[in-house]
């Protein structure tokens, strides 16, 4: 192998640094999907797939993606949601891969909610966006 | 680039791969595979995390949950619960104690609360064996400083300046002896970096856990070195028993030479340097610096007078720095992050940090850092959690062989080299063994010295024929035949020992006898005198006796008996026959209502 040049080292390390920070804690959103029975049934992988795709793609270094387990509201799995760094969260409901590059694209890309795929509840009661 | 959204980390340490972690990998691989999961999930093997007690050891990040004891049989639940449903697997998660609750990150642990990580920063953190992941960790950024920006001197400078002392054992200012090999000049002008790694003492693994879990390091480190005193060649003088380390290590240097890290002219600077491992074969006198240079010659391994020393003539005569693994894991952070940072943590006189194995009777056995100026009391009950079974401390031993005893009334004194030589023990390379109230002092004098009997080169008489006369003494103390004048003759000997000792070896020999003898002198006294042991170790000292007022003449005993040493009539009292006994303990474990006593 041809002896790399410090510019060369200074890549490796930035590239790298940015991959292992899993590990050391991110500073960006937190994207958490819920992979439980009810979501896994509901299609979750698929979602799950599709933003380990778009994140990668789109070299979000910053974006820490997790699973978690169910969270209560099977009926409108699969479930997504989205932390900032200050902890404040979105739920994106009835999500599919579709769903999901929009998500990755308006909220992680472009820091805007996408308020189409959130929940709205009227009277104390969740209204299902998709019959909205 | 690729993204995974999770990582495994296994360790990949010595402890971790005796108790299995290398199978765990291959399944765990297997089953990612099985679930479609390989290009989302990363399994990443690292060095040692310094929990050895718990091996094997699991990580799962972005969460960071602390899986302990893992089986080849939980794999499948970890990979099906944890990774594809989120939830962790509650009943492996470590917990610290009974009833506790579960601890979820590693971070939240007592056991890493008050450790200071900087020569095992790496270690449990990054893959060792890819070199790309060192670089992220800062790796090789001191070298690319030292090389770019500073002269060997200013290098020496700031080693000087941070106060680091050799780690090795003795605590000779590191600054110092590079100081020594950078004036010293010889014909052809050659000089060489040697790095000690052959790490003897019973119990002890802290350069082993170093070299594999963050061999990239001691690499950089080298260099540095080597660029400081003006040497181009290094040696790794490694243990072969240490074959971990040695694959890591060969990986290790393979990869820098790859990258130009080590070899000619390295980052343009003109300056050349190169690495090669030398495998010692489990002399323990072999990590004292001169007979460890006859070794690497090829020549027997035995130690020389110094003076000379190594700094002006050292391996093939030529002026040699030599440092412990540990000292060098200290330089690239110390050039990194500057000699006032490195001098902020530790003692006035002892700066920076110590790792320690810990052994013994402590509930977490393992791998540990501490600021020197740590109390024995933290390093015990808070990192080491305590006794286990609600035993009572009665001494830690620091040093090894070379060491000594500390005993309970010292638990609060602050570690750091002068304290330890003060009290009679020394710091040594790292080993810690706690001895609980089940611990025979003398049994424990005698262990050490029949350790350094046997390891004696006998190249010279102090060591070769007082350490077998000391060993005689205590031998027969320890099996009852001791006499008046015993602990005076020990002690003579061990001075004249002291005093007249060719190497390190026979000088600190009779170190563990003293310093028992100082703190314990009773239970010596009650071998001799009494013919009795105290925490009931020395098997020939031992008398069983069932007590005649509580026994209910079962007879159980006499039947277990294998010397037929029992005997009575049932429903009357048994009598042990003292002369027939052999003391294997059968007749206790046997009674049922706890009527026999030992002492």
């Amino acid at each position: 192998m041809k002896k790399k040049s410090l510019d060369e080292l200074h890549a490796i390390r930035k590239n790298k640094k940015s991959e292992i920070d899993l590990r050391t804690g991110k500073k960006g959103y937190r994207v958490v999907v819920g992979m439980a029975t009810c979501g896994i049934a509901a299609g979750a992988r698929p979602v799950m797939q599709t933003l380990i795709e778009e994140i990668e793609a789109n070299h979000l270094t910053d974006v820490t993606l997790a699973q978690t387990g169910c969270i209560g509201v099977c009926r409108l799995e699969p479930l997504v949601e989205v932390y900032d760094p200050e902890g404040k969260k979105v739920t994106y409901v009835h999500m599919n891969p579709e769903k999901a590059k929009k998500l990755v694209k308006e909220h992680l890309m472009g820091n805007k909610v996408v308020a189409e795929y959130t929940m709205e509840i009227i009277d104390g009661k969740v209204i299902d966006p998709v019959i909205k | 680039m690729a993204f995974y959204r999770s990582q495994v980390l296994l360790c990949g340490g010595t402890g971790c791969t005796s108790s299995g972690s290398t199978k765990l990998t291959e399944i765990l691989k297997d089953e990612l595979v099985k679930h479609d999961l390989e290009n989302e999930i990363e399994v990443v093997v690292t060095g040692c995390f310094g929990l050895c007690e718990l091996g094997p050891v699991v990580i799962i990040y972005p969460e960071g949950t602390f899986y302990s004891r893992v089986k080849e049989s939980d794999i499948k639940e970890l990979v099906e619960e944890h990774l594809i449903k989120g939830r962790p697997v509650e009943r492996l998660v470590y917990s610290e104690g009974k009833g506790d609750e579960k601890t979820l990150s590693l971070n939240e642990l007592g056991f890493y609360k008050k450790q200071r990580r900087i020569v095992l920063e790496n270690c449990g953190v990054i893959n060792p064996e890819d070199i790309d992941e060192y670089l992220a960790f800062d790796g090789y950024m001191a070298l690319e400083k030292v090389l770019k920006t500073m002269q060997p001197q200013e290098v020496i400078d700031t080693v000087k300046a941070s106060g680091l002392r050799g780690r090795g054992g003795g605590g000779f200012p590191t600054g110092l002896k590079w100081q020594f090999t950078h004036n010293a000049t010889c014909e052809d002008g050659v000089k060489y970096v040697v790095c000690n790694a052959d790490e003897g003492d019973p119990g002890a693994f802290m350069d082993r856990s170093v070299l594999e879990g963050d061999p990239h390091k001691i690499i950089e480190s080298m260099t540095i070195a080597g660029y400081a005193v003006g040497a181009h060649k290094g040696y790794v003088y490694v243990r072969a028993e240490y074959p971990i380390a040695v694959q890591r290590l060969g990986i290790a240097i393979n990869q820098a030479r790859n990258y130009g890290l080590i070899g000619e002219n390295i980052f343009d600077s003109g300056f050349d340097f190169d690495l090669e491992i030398r495998l010692g074969a489990g002399a323990f006198v072999c990590g004292e610096e001169t007979a460890l240079m006859h070794s690497i010659e090829g020549k027997r391994g035995e130690p020389r007078p110094r003076p000379p020393f190594p700094a002006n003539r050292g391996l093939f005569d030529r002026p040699t720095c030599e440092n412990n693994v540990e000292t060098f894991a200290n330089i690239p952070t110390i050039i990194r992050k500057g000699a006032d940072w490195f001098a902020s943590v530790g003692t006035e006189k002892s700066k920076g940090t110590k790792v320690f194995a810990l052994g013994g009777k402590i509930n977490n056995t393992g791998l540990l850092e501490i600021p020197m100026g740590t109390t024995l009391r933290e390093i015990v009950y808070e990192i080491g959690g305590g006794i286990p079974n609600g035993k009572k401390f009665k001494a830690a031993q620091t040093g090894g062989p070379s060491g000594g005893c500390i005993p309970e009334s010292m638990l609060d004194l602050e570690i750091d080299y002068d304290n330890l030589t003060a009290v009679g023990a020394m710091m040594g390379s790292g080993g810690l063994i706690v001895m609980d109230e089940d611990n025979c002092m003398v049994d424990v004098a005698r262990f050490f010295l029949d350790f350094t009997q046997d390891e004696s080169c006998g190249k010279c008489p102090p060591c070769r024929i007082g350490t077998k006369r000391m060993l005689e003494i205590l031998e027969r103390i320890c099996d009852g035949k001791g006499e008046e004048g015993d602990i005076e003759r020990l002690e003579e000997l061990a001075h004249s020992i002291k005093e007249s000792a060719l190497c390190g070896l026979g000088k600190t020999a009779p170190n563990p006898v003293l310093s028992t003898i100082k703190y314990f002198r009773d239970e010596y006294e009650a071998h001799i005198k009494e013919k009795r042991c105290p925490a009931g170790v020395c098997k020939h000292l031992l008398q069983y006796h069932i007590n005649p007022d509580t026994c209910k003449g079962c007879g159980i005993c006499a039947r277990k008996c294998p010397a037929d040493a029992i005997s009575g009539e049932k429903k009357k009292p048994y009598v042990i026959d003292t002369e027939k006994c052999i003391k294997c303990g059968a007749c206790i474990e046997a009674c049922p209502f706890g009527v026999i006593t030992r002492g």
